[in-house]
């Protein structure tokens, strides 16, 4: 007799805005050119400007990356969850089996399976419930 | 401003999945139930759009009757819609009600999704800043709402028990076992003998998703009676306040039921009349838990509730007396 309460997760269109993976790309390249000219006036022997060059492209390419990558997190995070509903069946004689919950099943339904226990008596559902395992978060206030 | 709009952006994109999902659970659903001979989808798509037009309130004197009449209108219209969708299930009350459920919630998910979309658009164009943060602001309790009617869509396709079921739960338990007759609409009431009283247990017809309409059920009982009860109790789920925990069971008096007020107005005017105290008996609950599967905890509460209403009945009446109680809300997967 389990009670799993696993949910059964559907992932949503997982697409990325067009529009934004384009600004991240123009800034990635641009990111880029920035590094390929900082390492060009590098070896002209310009420090100062390869340092500035340096610090500019790779700033604009941790944060594009980041960007993206946060987008594409949100998105894998739209999910619709079904939680497991569970159905309890009971007989007079005190037997109780608890199963997942059947399109058709409803408290004090009398069923036409026989109990185990006592063959001449049909059981009953007593109760159906959904158990949430996760806890409310809660505030000392 | 960017950010927020990336925000909204995103919402919206969620709510148009969860609509769509919603579309297509009630649309398998038709298909799964009713087997339509031809393609149901048309039709679906058509009462996602219904909408109701309240009652003119210029002059509000007599606005209730005509208010009544227009959910009446409304219903009747939505039941016969969900008899065309599905032919195979015309004379299934049970099947027919939990359609109509399935598809009022796909149709207030099509409803949240549009007027969000709305207002985004709207901000946009105008490039209004307020416009946008005003959407902004209450994105999460929409996103609450829809979370919570997605997984209702589901809980009403399968016929399971919701959260808004305690009341209905409470009466099926004090009132099994004894001979329940129908009463107008869509309720049932059985006589039962309870702590040396004659308590009429009252609850919506189920195990179809179905509200029934109280206030005509309870108006027509105490007239049976001719208004001599003691008193009137009421359990119904209760939305709770955040910090509060779900299946808390608080008492208080009033008539303890949501909707339109139509219920709620019958109810006082009948007991103002005849001087019938009520009192009522709630179970706290979130709008997610209100109209998802039944969460345990709730389910535990019905025992708690049914103490406190034997409580009530003790201290509050005499022997002999005549008590009624009504479970209030939606029993869907509740017999009785």
């Amino acid at each position: 007799m389990t009670q799993n309460n696993q949910t059964q997760s559907t992932n949503a269109n997982q697409k990325i805005s067009t529009y934004l993976t384009m600004i991240v790309l123009i800034v990635m390249a641009l990111a880029v050119t920035a590094l390929l000219i900082a390492g060009e006036t590098y070896l002209a022997g310009d420090q100062l400007a390869a340092g500035v060059l340096a610090g500019i492209g790779l700033i604009a390419l941790v944060l594009s990356g980041f960007l993206l990558y946060q987008s594409k997190l949100q998105s894998k995070q739209v999910k619709i969850e079904t939680p497991k509903v569970m159905t309890t069946i009971e007989c007079k004689c005190g037997d109780k089996t608890v199963r997942e919950f059947q399109r058709g099943d409803y408290v004090y339904k009398e069923l036409d399976v026989p109990c185990p226990k006592c063959p001449t008596t049909h059981q009953m559902i007593t109760s159906i419930y959904k158990e949430v395992k996760e806890k409310e978060k809660t505030y000392n206030v | 401003m960017y950010v927020m709009i990336r925000e909204v952006e995103n919402s919206l994109h969620k709510l148009r999945h969860i609509k769509e999902e919603g579309r297509k659970t009630a649309i398998e659903t038709i298909k799964e139930i009713g087997k339509p001979a031809t393609d149901p989808s048309a039709r679906v798509d058509r009462y996602l759009d219904y909408f109701t037009i309240g009652p003119q309130n210029m002059d509000p004197a007599g606005i209730v009757s005509k208010l009544d009449h227009i959910l009446d209108v409304r219903d009747d219209r939505l039941k016969e819609e969900v008899k065309l969708m599905a032919p195979q299930i015309q004379n299934d009350p049970v099947q027919i009600n939990n359609l109509e459920n399935t598809l009022e919630a796909a149709m207030a998910l099509n409803f949240i999704y549009k007027v969000v979309r709305h207002y985004y658009i709207q901000g946009k164009k105008t490039l209004s800043l307020y416009v946008i943060m005003q959407l902004q602001m209450i994105l999460p309790m929409v996103m609450k709402e829809a979370d919570a009617y997605s997984n209702a869509l589901k809980a009403f396709a399968n016929g399971q028990p919701i959260g808004d079921g305690a009341g209905p739960l409470v009466a099926g338990k004090l009132m099994h076992g004894y001979e329940a007759r129908k009463l107008p609409k869509d309720c049932v009431v059985a006589t039962v003998p309870l702590e040396g009283r004659t308590v009429f247990v009252m609850k919506a017809e189920g195990p179809g998703g179905n509200v029934g309409k109280p206030g005509d059920a309870i108006e027509a009982v105490i007239e049976e009676n001719e208004g001599k009860i003691a008193c009137l109790i009421m359990i119904d789920a209760g939305l709770k306040l955040e910090g509060e925990m779900v299946g808390e069971v608080s008492e208080g008096i009033g008539a303890a039921i949501g909707g339109p007020g139509v219920d709620a107005y019958k109810i006082e005017d009948k007991l103002t009349k005849y001087k019938i105290p009520n009192y009522a008996v709630i179970i706290k609950q979130d709008i997610g838990d209100a109209v998802t599967p039944m969460r345990k905890e709730i389910h535990d509460a019905t025992d708690k509730v049914i103490e406190r209403v034997k409580a009530i009945i003790l201290e509050r009446t005499k022997e002999g007396d005549k008590v009624i109680i009504f479970g209030v809300g939606n029993s869907i997967g509740v017999g009785q």
